[in-house]
């Protein structure tokens, strides 16, 4: 069952860009809107070398790491070719302008 | 509605490359179908020679294996060879009798080995080196058979020489002019190859030509005689003595050919519903047989095919290396000279290296080098981009690499190095694991070894080494583009300059503008361009483009610099690196409030506090500000530091106020972004203790003004800085550095030092500018002072609201 947190405004997050959210327990969850206003959430830790993706660079449905480059989908968490590896992957909704994180 | 169908006659390199480039751009337009004359799927030829020598075998080089064409939805009929093309009812005909209709017809049947017309020529065990079946016959006739005879000492023909050799057969290689290669070295060079091979083994006979092949008891060939006399046994015959195009269907079919299919600058040939591309086509008069300009070539193809009609092909300049493991040569352009040219030669026989410049109009037009062909990449560059030369010249034939070069042990020679030997220092990549996944991967470019091996995509400077082994693995495959034509990445095919440009001449002030002007393939671009566009805007257009934060690296937006673990380092400006007691207690009382790890003097002289959280950033500037300390730009594609010795302040040698001089220009130039990080320095005399000598500009105070020194880099490959001018007051040593400056601000490319910038456009052209020209100097000093006027502090600003929240996590209860 999934429990729904309304974690901030749509507009608290900049297009291309990312807020951190600090779960009480648990690693940093990144959360992303890109530039169609779809929004994603990952586990803040690149599967490289545990760079924070959240202070990535958005482009398309791909955040870069900020640390040595590599190349993260938003929606699944899968790096893309040719690196191999994958961080974890969170449901989150956009209703009425909110962000809701299901954790 | 049905698509429109389109059929390729030839399942080769250049037409399925072509075929790719058009799914890359319109997935869905065409209904395909592909005829391939041999049983094979797509493979990649110029690796034939290593699978002949035992080096891999024919699966690693296939490059679409049948899966690609089922996925493709790409109907593929393999063993068949078209016999006839029927252009009034558009259909092709196999000599099985199968049939296929087009709208479009794109025709690559490549080209045949010449066979020489002489008694003989159509024994068993005479053949041709083209393709897999002869591939498979030399290593049966390896096993079998004592010696062999390698008409043509070529490329093609050495390499075939040398793979039968290390098959363990006797090896002679005939050749019929005075040296060998002789259409890509001069004489000495193609005689000190000679010397190299026959040291491995094989057995050269110059200047013969053959008369007859005879045939032996078995009825296979058996001895080659020539016209001389002389006869050698032979037990297999391998005719490399040049290629011709394969334009026999297309002729017969009605299509204008001379000497190849002819095309236009699309591609397309005298029938606008047929293309042709790769080795059958002549283009302007030439056939190419390198697989670079058929790759360009397959380019241009797709996208007139793809309806969109950009694009022309205008030809080639083409370089060579000869992929025998061991050997590096490296030719391109005009080698030998004429005339109207002039020669730098650099010829050590014992240390068996020889390198040949030739150069017309102070520019480099061909070159041969044997032995140390590091520099090859570097001088086919500036052969392609037409550098003027002339204030390199001195040093040009020591190559790039000369001074300075480090991370990769000092290796310059990628043929001599152990398969075990680190190329890239940065990701520890050796070189046995760039040439297996070039193999592996069918790599063709810089950029995709860098994707696949991580090398040379760090700090890069072992890129030229990278890019040695990639030509010498797929030899003459391999070629640069013009650097003023690479494009900036993947979402786009222009290059800075064209962006650069486009963003000046048509006003652009946003990346939508730019991105939609220009016709990006991407929504919002990549980490690569969105940077490299956001500071063509922001330095084009100063006040009027916004300045996009996430355009920005994590550095620039956050103002601080990300560390390993996710951490920053804070670095406060210092003046000319002075400080006070009060500036350095603030300093003090931050890291301990902050809970600082490490506390470092940096090289700039300046303080850097290492390990602070990311939250904790906004509250620690708000501290350091109230002391007066600002963002020292630690983080930034930007000016960082002017480095100062003590000067004519105290010290008894100086002859200026070295500090003083620091500080006002560090001033003048605060928040000033650039293409790449800007490092100052000022020394009060010759003694130089700031080092003057390697920053981007350095100023040397003598007793009657200043020197100054511009292009200087301290970093991956120490670049000595060059004299620009002399001035004599405070203010020209403002005005001329500041004019530099903002030259390159408006000119450079994105991630370019000024060492590179000044390396591609030539000092004299910066001296034109800066020195020679005043009213020039006054306006670009004036246009960088116009730009930072209201610079504001980074720190302070990004304590406002809306820039705050970034720094900030949001907590929930979960």
């Amino acid at each position: 069952m999934s429990n729904w947190k309304l974690i901030c405004k749509l507009d608290d997050i900049p297009q291309l860009g990312s807020r951190v959210v600090r779960p009480s327990r648990g690693g940093d969850i990144a959360i992303f809107r890109n530039g169609d206003d779809e929004v994603f959430a990952l586990h803040d830790k690149c599967p490289h070398k545990g760079g924070p993706l959240s202070q990535g660079m958005v482009h398309g449905k791909r955040v870069t790491c900020p640390l040595h480059g590599w190349n993260i989908g938003l929606d699944d968490g899968q790096a893309v070719a040719p690196d191999v590896g994958a961080c974890g992957k969170f449901e989150v909704k956009v209703e009425g302008g909110e962000v809701f994180l299901s954790v | 509605m049905s698509k429109p169908r389109l059929v390729l006659i030839g399942n080769g390199m250049a037409g399925v490359r072509t075929v790719e480039e058009l799914l890359k751009i319109k997935p869905d337009h065409y209904d395909i179908t592909i005829f391939g004359a041999e049983p094979h799927p797509n493979y990649n030829r110029i690796l034939l020679s290593p699978v002949l020598a035992g080096e891999m075998t024919i699966q690693e080089i296939v490059l679409n294996e049948l899966d690609w064409y089922r996925e493709k939805g790409i109907k593929l009929h393999t063993g068949k060879q078209v016999a006839r093309i029927d252009r009034v009812n558009r259909k092709v005909i196999a000599d099985d009798g199968t049939e296929e209709s087009y709208d479009r017809l794109l025709i690559a049947t490549g080209s045949n080995p010449f066979i020489l017309p002489i008694p003989g020529n159509d024994l068993p065990g005479v053949i041709g080196y083209r393709d897999i079946k002869d591939t498979d016959e030399m290593i049966a006739a390896a096993r079998l058979h004592r010696h062999a005879v390698v008409i043509g000492g070529g490329l093609l023909g050495l390499e075939a020489a040398n793979g039968l050799k290390l098959r363990g057969m006797d090896v002679t290689v005939v050749h019929a002019a005075e040296w060998l290669l002789e259409r890509q070295l001069d004489e000495v060079a193609g005689k000190m190859l000679q010397k190299s091979l026959e040291d491995r083994g094989l057995k050269f006979l110059m200047q013969k030509q053959t008369e007859a092949l005879i045939q032996g008891e078995s009825g296979r060939v058996a001895a080659i005689r020539f016209k001389d006399g002389m006869q050698i046994p032979a037990d297999l015959v391998v005719m490399a003595v040049g290629i011709r195009p394969n334009y026999a269907l297309a002729e017969a079919s009605g299509i204008h050919c001379n000497r190849g299919i002819v095309v236009n600058d699309t591609m397309q040939t005298f029938d606008p519903k047929v293309y042709a591309v790769g080795e059958c086509v002549s283009h302007r008069g030439i056939a190419y047989g390198l697989v670079a300009p058929l790759f360009e070539q397959a380019k241009v193809a797709a996208n007139h095919l793809a309806g969109y009609g950009i694009g022309r092909y205008t030809g080639s300049v083409t370089s060579t290396k000869l992929k025998v493991t061991g050997i590096d040569l490296f030719s391109a352009g005009n080698f030998l000279g004429g005339k109207d040219t002039e020669e730098i030669v650099l010829n050590d026989p014992a240390g068996g290296v020889y390198k040949k410049l030739v150069i017309r109009d102070n520019k480099l037009v061909g070159g041969v080098m044997f032995g140390d062909t590091a520099d090859g990449p570097w001088y086919f560059q500036l052969l392609k981009d037409g550098r003027d030369i002339h204030d390199i010249r001195d040093h040009l034939i020591f190559g790039q690499s000369l001074v300075g070069d480090v991370g990769h042990a000092g290796n310059s020679k990628a043929a001599s190095m152990a398969d075990s030997a680190e190329v890239c220092g940065c990701n520890g990549v050796s070189k046995g694991t760039i040439v297996r996944t070039i193999k592996e991967h069918g790599l063709f470019t810089l950029d995709e070894v860098k994707k696949h091996t991580k090398a040379a995509s760090s700090c890069g400077s072992c890129a030229g080494l990278v890019e040695q082994i990639l030509a010498s693995t797929i030899g003459g495959a391999y070629t640069p583009a013009a650097s003023d034509k690479k494009p900036v990445c993947g979402c786009t095919e222009h290059s800075h300059q064209t962006v650069r440009e486009a963003i000046r001449d048509q006003h652009l002030i946003s990346k939508e503008a730019v991105f939609k002007t220009l016709g990006w393939t991407t929504p919002n671009g990549c980490d690569k361009c969105r940077p490299a566009v956001n500071y063509y805007l922001i330095s084009t257009w100063p006040h009027e483009a916004k300045d996009d934060p996430q355009s920005r690296f994590v550095n620039e937006r956050t103002h601080a610099n990300i560390q390993k673990d996710g951490t920053y380092s804070v670095v406060p400006r210092m003046w000319g690196g002075l400080t006070t007691p009060d500036e350095l207690r603030a300093i003090a009382d931050a890291a301990e409030k902050y809970k600082v790890p490490t506390v470092k003097v940096t090289g700039g002289q300046r303080i850097d506090l290492l390990g602070v959280k990311r939250e904790d950033l906004p509250a620690m500037w708000a501290d350091l500000n109230a002391a007066g300390l600002v963002s020292g730009h630690a983080y930034g594609k930007s000016i960082r530091t002017v480095k100062t010795c003590v000067g004519a302040e105290h010290c008894r040698f100086g002859t200026q106020l070295a500090m003083d001089m620091g500080v006002k220009l560090e001033k003048m130039l605060f928040d000033m972004y650039a293409p790449h990080k800007v490092k100052l320095a000022v020394s009060g005399c010759p003694r130089n203790c700031a080092e003057a000598g390697i920053k981007d500009v350095g100023i040397i105070g003598v007793e009657s003004g200043y020197e100054l020194y511009v292009a200087g880099n301290g970093g991956i490959k120490t670049e000595v800085a060059q004299f620009l001018c002399k001035v004599t007051s405070d203010e020209d040593v403002m005005e001329y550095s500041g004019a530099f400056l903002q030259l390159y601000r408006e000119e450079g490319w994105y991630l370019e030092r000024t060492c590179h910038y000044v390396e591609r456009v030539g000092m004299d052209y910066v001296k034109g500018r800066i020195v020679e020209d005043e009213d020039r100097r006054k306006a670009l000093y004036a246009s960088l002072l116009a730009a930072l006027k209201d610079a504001r502090d980074p720190w302070a600003t990004s304590r406002e609201p809306q820039a705050i929240k970034q720094f900030i996590p949001i907590t929930v209860d979960a």
